[in-house]
């Protein structure tokens, strides 16, 4: 028998696949389904603080100062006794999936304000859940600011909540900094229990009738696996915390890329909300069998096997290898 | 004696509490200010709290209050506790009913906030005219006068009808008790237990209707017997005040607070007595008791049970040394020799009086809509019973110097009631939150001291910039003031808006040594110079103490944008000294919490944030010792308007309205229209600016326009070289215009809102620079203010282009036309003006309006000023509204007077042919045969007929001059019913109906906002389904009445739906169609509101989705195509290309529902896309048959049901 398991944030998993933020994961009934399947783990979809700050400011708007001072009308809507805002039905939501899985939960955070990733982790960890995910989601717009001030805000951010609360945190990066792997060992210092390779950005679009522009959000292409591949090999070994991928990771070949350049777990999205949870198992069912086909024990002996530091031709990770492409295109 | 507890509430809440506590059904209806009681029971029920025997009231919403009695009536006669809520014309409504209740001895309490009945004028304010009006239904009639007493006779009313079979109204003032906010001791569940009799409840239930004991009530009787049978319900009205007393007597052994039928206060020795009724009866009280203290010997007779009228508990309670009585009503009864009140008194003084003199009584009216009743009124009434000869049928606090019935009273004169009172007055505007804030912080006094509390707040007429002044009282004593803080007596004023220094004079209420707060940008060591110089000779005068703080800033700079609530709020208490500062700012921070919960617990960190920093940023202003600089309040009337515009409107306008003398005001309710363009309001922040370089002269900015602040004129371009310089102008673009002529879109500065709906219609971007637009938004300075008032005089001036010349096809074309309806004050980016814009530019030279109540009849026509106007020539709309449930009805009169006179007309003309006309003359031949079809044909009418005036003066008989009389009619004349889906849907639809089956040539336009908006957005049934509105707290669980299909089942009626944020050229063929068409027109237009929980800023986005959403499809049918064997229906919208869950996710009114009952929001939401697509399918089925002629026996109507029975079979097919 074939040991699937891995290790990620300290958090002992059956397996290293992982369905990642999406609506899958934030409903009981696909949660269910993807525990049936197998999953290992959950990474709720992200708390976004903006979208509970919008929300309470409609609430305050609609609800609480409806009054526009006129004698026939003090208010134009009913004001509920109560009612369930973002914030409360994610708290509500990492209950009911501790109470109803076995498996472990992660919470995903994305805040604007340092009281607002402050109070939210503190809730999250309170509710129940098992680590923490950061979505830091940061565009650095202003071209004044250097890339050193944001990576002291990741740095940050992660300092002050470290000493709010104890579940593992993991950082969600972009692929965007200068040196990933100086950012992530920073990460590591100031107390990051893993880093989650790499972030995908909604990218507004540009409506070509109103010229007006619009959030849009792709699903991911397998091609963009191999970035995320490249990074887990080049820090797997150098630094000294979980590594997930995540990004493009649609089948079993760049599954077992990920793992063999050293990934505690990956991260799997588009692929389950194109195919359904039930293909979770299917998978599974795939990584077991190349395992067994390739003769190995467990995970834990092909994790990291071709990273940079094990690899055949480790240069490769590292060059640009313009010379082979275009050779060879 | 039970254990109770104080409570911080109104009137209407009190008396909702009782009422839902001891009911098992109760009926609803909105109308003001009894609405909120129906909202109170509404919510609780919905919230599943229980009545006092563990059931939950059933709540029903009807669709008129004559519906609520009638349903109230069936409750009743099947046995159980039923109970409504009314005011003024909703309780007439009621009478029909009320005779049958209280003929059948059936056990009820009404509730009414007693309210003026519309006369010369609608009045949402207190009196007693409706109840007067509904004296003689048989019911009994119980008045409460504050709050507390709402609360407690709300109890004895239920007890005493269950004991005695009768009905009872139960009244208090509309407003100064309903809305007055105190602090009451509530009444516990055991004692009301203990008041209400169960077996009283069980009899009820036996005499209920029952198949299981049959009987026959409600029959028809004869001369024979009817007149015994009347009278075989004496013994019972006879036994009803001993059962009142008893029950008061039975209440003040379980509360302490003892009540009498009528209640004596004063000197055992009095000899002058005022009887008097309501809430001014504890004016009364305040004022006699100070005057007692004085040595007065002076009484007060405060009447409880005004029916059954019970003249010797009355005499009992007058004292025997009673020399002379004031009898006051508030109410009027023209014509009468006296009120109702004072001519009961009078004959029970008369019937049963043993004195040794009859007391010499007299009688006067006071307060009629809420005219303050102040002490001063009641000494000058005491003060004119001392004389020798005292007026009978007075008039007090106001000055009558037509028929001369007014006292004159010293407005000077104080009690010593406020000795050791607080009182406090707050300016501000009604979105900025100053009234919860202040209503906040009554509740906190309230209910962290001892202190007794009250609240009442003033508002001014408009639903945008609205003015608020709140009045606040805290004091150890019980209040009894039911009148406002007057000159010089408020220890705290505060302004919470800058731009009111120099609009009222605040520090007139100021008393000495007071603290004036005020929220402005300038720094504290600068404040004193923007003050009105008289503003800092009363500071220096009174020792006024000024602190200052710039709220926005706070607000700003901790995340609480423009709201400046709890700022303000903070400040008060922390300078106001009413609680130790740290406990107060502890209590807003508690109540911070208690409003927002844990779930807003953002919200209550910038609450809190921006508390904490308020203190940093208020500071005191060193106040100098004498004045700097001359700014002084400015008149908003210039001394050239028109006489009644300067001494009545513009009284009105400065808040002096209660100094206007009778003789100023027109006796039959005619005003003149053009009024707003008086009130410059200047509420903008920011105002639309042109780039004629990119204008493409669309016109659809003037069209979308809620305020009709943005025009269009085309004109010669030689007249451009006297505009001044930054007017903007551009040579005409297209075909249908001359060269040489000039074009400019000019904004009324002084009246734009800043809504900015015409930038955001704008089409136009720079090809360089998106975010630049024709039209954009800019800084609204003082500056600019001033250059686009002289570019806006200058247009006015510029000739209006010929009527007659425009293509009104056209949205370029239609927008030249003058809107005769300006600048209301109607909320910002209002969804419903638009469309009134419209026809008024359309037709308003020619047009009479029936106005139903509501939203468009408070913007049309709530004093001091109307947006309707009128043109050069003079003409415009003439405008009316009578009531609500019948405007239909107006409306067709209205017709029918033109179409009669018209014909009239005609008969004479023809009878004087000869005399105007000769041998040789067409003129009459020409009138009869009028083409009228287009506005070329109008004008040509008008001249004959300004020719035939000519002719008709040199005729000398009577026909002539009866012709004289009524030739205006033979000009075509545009009737318009409006009205919002309140009354088309629901209490006026009867009328609807009948006006639209009548085939006459009446235009109605159906303001759909789907919910009765101006009373705070209850359901109407064109409320759609998952909406959650007020009565629909849980979703409407029923889809919205398609009111266009039913009228297009009459087939000769021309039936539009539009929404012209999404389409505005269908909407502008619509309304020039529905005229065209000379028979009943139906337009429904969508109408973004405030009450659907959106920014109307977004007013056309919402159409959009709506339309796009198949919420709103767009068509028009049209009856004249059938004749010409075209289908009459037309479909102007595309199938729903988006979900319906896109559209609804945008308003708060839908989306409400997913954070309170997600499960249920879902299920309304699938049934809701259902509808729309059913709905849509249904049309284009209707719109897609074969149409022609050549099939007689398949006529319109035979087709249209086939094609129903079509689709539900195949809607039902689907379904299954």
């Amino acid at each position: 028998m074939i040991d699937l398991s891995t290790t990620y944030l300290g958090l002992k998993l059956l397996n290293p696949l992982i369905p990642s933020s999406s609506p899958l994961t934030g409903n009981m009934d696909d949660a269910k389904r993807l525990q049936d399947a197998g999953a290992s783990a959950l990474i709720l979809p992200s708390l976004f603080e903006e979208v509970v700050h919008h929300e309470q400011k409609q609430l305050e708007k609609y609800v609480h100062l409806q009054a526009l001072g006129h004698y026939e009308a003090e208010s134009y809507r009913p004001v509920p006794d109560d009612y369930a805002g973002e914030w409360d039905s994610y708290l509500q939501t990492i209950q009911n999936l501790k109470s109803d899985l076995d498996i472990p939960v992660i919470a995903s955070l994305n805040g604007i304000s340092s009281s607002g990733w402050t109070d939210f982790a503190i809730d999250m960890q309170q509710a129940g859940a098992d680590a923490l995910e950061l979505n830091v989601y940061y565009v650095a717009a202003d071209p004044l600011q250097t890339g050193e001030e944001v990576e002291n805000r990741y740095v940050q951010l992660l300092t002050e909540l470290r000493e709010q609360i104890n579940i593992p945190i993991t950082m969600k990066l972009t692929s965007q900094f200068s040196s990933v792997g100086n950012v992530v060992n920073k990460l590591q210092q100031a107390g990051a229990n893993g880093a989650v390779l790499f972030n995908r950005f909604y990218q507004p679009d540009i409506d070509l009738e109103t010229l007006k522009l619009k959030p849009k959000i792709d699903l991911s292409n397998p091609i963009e696996s191999l970035l995320r591949i490249r990074w887990i090999a080049l820090l797997r070994g150098r630094v000294d915390l979980s590594l997930a991928a995540t990004g493009g990771f649609h089948n079993n070949e760049s599954i077992i890329k990920a793992l063999l350049a050293g990934a505690d777990a990956v991260y799997l999205c588009s692929v389950l909300l194109e195919k359904g949870p039930a293909y979770y198992a299917e998978l599974l069912q795939q990584l077991a069998h190349w395992l067994e086909e390739h003769e190995y024990e467990s995970i834990a002996q092909m994790q990291g096997s071709v990273s940079q530091q094990c690899a055949i031709d480790p240069a490769t990770f590292e060059h640009n290898n313009y010379f082979d492409v275009i050779r060879n295109y | 004696m039970s254990k109770s507890r104080f409570i911080t509430i109104d009137g209407n809440q009190a008396a909702a509490s009782i009422a839902h506590l001891t009911n098992e059904i109760i009926t609803i209806y909105p109308i003001t200010p009894a609405s909120p009681m129906g909202e109170w029971a509404d919510e609780w029920s919905s919230r599943q709290q229980p009545n006092l025997w563990g059931t939950v009231p059933d709540i029903v919403e009807m669709q008129s209050e004559a519906g609520a009695a009638g349903t109230i009536h069936g409750a009743l006669q099947a046995g159980a506790l039923t109970t409504t809520f009314t005011a003024s014309q909703g309780l007439l409504l009621m009478i029909p009913n009320m005779f049958k209740i209280a003929g059948e001895l059936t056990p009820t309490v009404f509730h009414v906030a007693a309210r003026s009945v519309a006369s010369q004028a609608l009045s949402i304010f207190g009196d007693h005219s409706d109840v007067m009006a509904a004296r003689t239904t048989g019911f009994a009639f119980l008045a409460a006068n504050s709050p507390q007493e709402v609360m407690d006779f709300a109890l004895i009313a239920q007890a005493a009808s269950l004991q005695s079979r009768i009905p009872i109204v139960h009244f208090f003032d509309g407003f100064r008790t309903s809305h007055e906010i105190a602090k009451i001791e509530s009444i516990p569940n055991e004692t009301i237990s203990k008041i209400i009799s169960h077996e009283d409840i069980v009899e009820h239930r036996k005499r209920a209707l029952s198949p299981e004991h049959p009987v026959l009530r409600g029959s028809s009787q004869n001369p024979d017997v009817f007149f015994q049978a009347r009278e075989s319900v004496n013994p019972y009205y006879e036994k009803m005040p001993d059962i009142v007393q008893t029950i008061m007597n039975q209440f003040a052994a379980l509360t302490g607070r003892q009540y009498k039928l009528f209640e004596y206060i004063g000197a055992a020795d009095a000899d002058r007595v005022l009887i008097i009724m309501g809430s001014g009866a504890e004016t009364a009280q305040e004022t006699v008791e100070h005057l007692c203290k004085q040595g007065e010997k002076l009484g007060l007779l405060k009447v409880r049970l005004f029916r059954p009228f019970d003249a010797t508990a009355l005499i009992t309670a007058l004292p025997a040394s009673v020399k002379k009585i004031a009898v006051l009503d508030r109410t009027k009864e023209p014509g009468a020799d006296g009120e109702p009140l004072y001519k009961d008194v009078l004959s029970a003084l008369a019937q049963h009086y043993n004195g040794s003199s009859l007391p010499r009584v007299i009688g006067g009216r006071y307060g009629l809509s809420s005219k303050e009743f102040t002490p001063a009124m009641v000494k000058a009434i005491y003060d004119e019973l001392a004389q020798e000869q005292a007026k009978n049928h007075f008039t007090i606090g106001i000055y009558d110097d037509v028929t001369h019935s007014s006292l004159n009273w010293q407005p000077e004169f104080r009690t010593d009631a406020h000795d050791t009172t607080f009182q406090a007055i707050f300016y501000g505007l009604g979105s900025d939150g100053t009234v919860s804030a202040n209503k906040n912080s009554i509740k906190i006094i309230g209910e962290s001291t001892d202190k007794f509390v009250q609240g009442y707040f003033v508002y001014d007429s408009k639903k945008s910039g609205a003015v608020t002044i709140s009045h606040l009282r805290f004091g150890d004593k019980p209040i009894h003031s039911s009148y406002l803080i007057d000159n010089g007596d408020a220890d705290f004023v505060a302004c919470h808006q800058p731009v009111f220094l120099e609009r009222y004079t605040m520090l007139d209420k100021a008393a000495e040594n007071a603290v004036f707060l005020l929220n402005t940008p300038t720094h504290a060591d600068k404040v004193w110079q923007t003050l009105p110089k008289d503003m800092q000779q009363q500071i220096i005068d009174k020792h006024i103490r000024v602190y200052c703080i710039d709220a926005y800033q706070v607000a700003r700079l901790t995340g609480m944008d423009k709201r400046i609530n709890t700022i303000m709020q903070t400040c008060f208490f922390s300078i106001s000294g009413i609680l130790p500062k740290d406990e107060a700012i502890q209590s807003i921070k508690n109540a911070v919490k208690k409003t927002y919960g844990k779930k807003g617990k953002r919200l209550v960190d910038f609450n809190f944030r921006a508390i904490d920093k308020t203190l940093d940023k208020l500071h005191e202003v060193d106040i100098p010792d004498k004045t700097i600089g001359d700014l002084a309040i400015v008149d908003k009337v210039t001394s050239n308007a028109p006489d009644f515009i300067r001494k009545v409107t513009g009284e009105i306008i400065a808040g002096r309205g209660d100094q206007i003398p009778v003789s100023l005001f027109p006796t039959d309710g005619s005003y003149p229209t053009g009024t707003a363009a008086y009130e410059k309001r200047n509420l903008a922040l920011e105002i639309p600016e042109l780039d004629i370089a990119l204008c493409s002269q669309c016109g659809k900015c003037p069209l979308v326009c809620p305020h009709g602040v943005i025009r269009s004129k085309v004109f010669d371009e030689k007249l451009v070289a006297s505009a001044p310089p930054g007017f903007k102008s551009m040579p005409i673009k297209g075909k249908d215009y001359p060269q040489q002529l000039h074009m400019s879109y000019q904004i009324a500065p002084e009246d734009c809102t800043g809504c900015g709906l015409c930038v955001d219609i704008c089409p136009i971007h720079d090809k360089s620079n998106v975010s630049h637009k024709a039209l954009n938004m800019i800084a609204y300075t003082e500056e600019l203010r001033e250059q686009e008032k002289s570019n806006w005089e200058f247009f006015l001036m510029l000739p209006e282009y010929d009527h007659s010349a425009v293509k009104t096809g056209t949205i370029k074309g239609s927008m030249l036309l003058q809107p005769l309806f300006e600048f209301s004050g109607a909320c910002e980016g209002c969804g419903e003006t638009p469309y009134i814009k419209l026809a008024s530019q359309l037709f308003g030279d020619r047009m009479l309006v029936a106005n139903a109540t509501g939203c468009s009849s408070i913007y049309g026509g709530n004093l001091p000023t109307t947006p309707w106007t009128k043109n050069l020539q003079g003409r415009g709309p003439a405008w009316s509204n009578s009531l609500f449930e019948d405007n239909a009805e107006f409306g067709l009169g209205m017709r029918l007077a033109v179409n009669k006179q018209q014909a009239y007309a005609k008969e004479l003309l023809k009878q004087l042919a000869d005399d105007i006309d000769g041998k040789q003359g067409q003129l009459v031949t020409d009138i009869l045969n009028a083409d009228e079809s287009d506005e070329q044909g109008i004008q040509q009418q008008r001249d004959r007929v300004a020719s035939l005036r000519k002719k008709l003066e040199s005729i000398e008989s009577t026909a002539a001059r009866e012709l004289e009389s009524v030739a205006e009619n033979l000009c075509r004349k545009s009737v318009w019913i409006i009205g919002g889906d309140g009354w088309a849907y629901d209490i006026g639809y009867g009328g609807l109906d009948h006006v639209m089956a009548s085939g006459r040539d009446v235009n109605i336009l159906v303001l759909d906002t789907e919910v009765y908006s101006n009373t705070g957005g209850q359901t109407s049934k064109a409320t759609p389904r998952g909406a959650v509105a007020k009565f629909s707290a849980g979703g409407k669980p029923t889809p919205k009445k398609d009111l266009a299909l039913l009228a297009m089942d009459y087939e000769n009626v021309y039936v539009a739906h539009v929404a012209y944020g999404a389409k505005d050229i269908q909407t502008l063929h619509a309304f020039n169609e529905a005229e065209a068409y000379r028979g009943p027109s139906l337009i429904i237009a969508y109408s973004p509101c405030i009450a659907h929980g959106i920014d109307l800023k977004n007013n056309h986005q919402q159409q959009k989705l709506a339309v796009n959403s198949g919420h709103w499809p767009l068509f028009r049918y049209n009856p004249e195509h059938a004749k010409q064997g075209k289908n009459p229906l037309h479909l102007d919208s595309k199938p729903p290309s988006i979900p319906y869950r896109e559209f609804i996710e945008t308003e708060v009114r839908f989306n409400m529902l997913w954070r309170t009952q997600p499960e249920v929001a879902e299920k309304l939401l699938e049934q809701s896309q259902q509808d729309v697509l059913h709905r849509y399918h249904f049309y284009e089925q209707l719109a897609s048959l074969p149409w022609d002629d050549d099939a007689p026996t398949q006529p319109p109507h035979r087709k249209l049901a086939e094609a129903l029975k079509t689709t539900m079979a195949e809607t039902g097919n689907k379904k299954e």
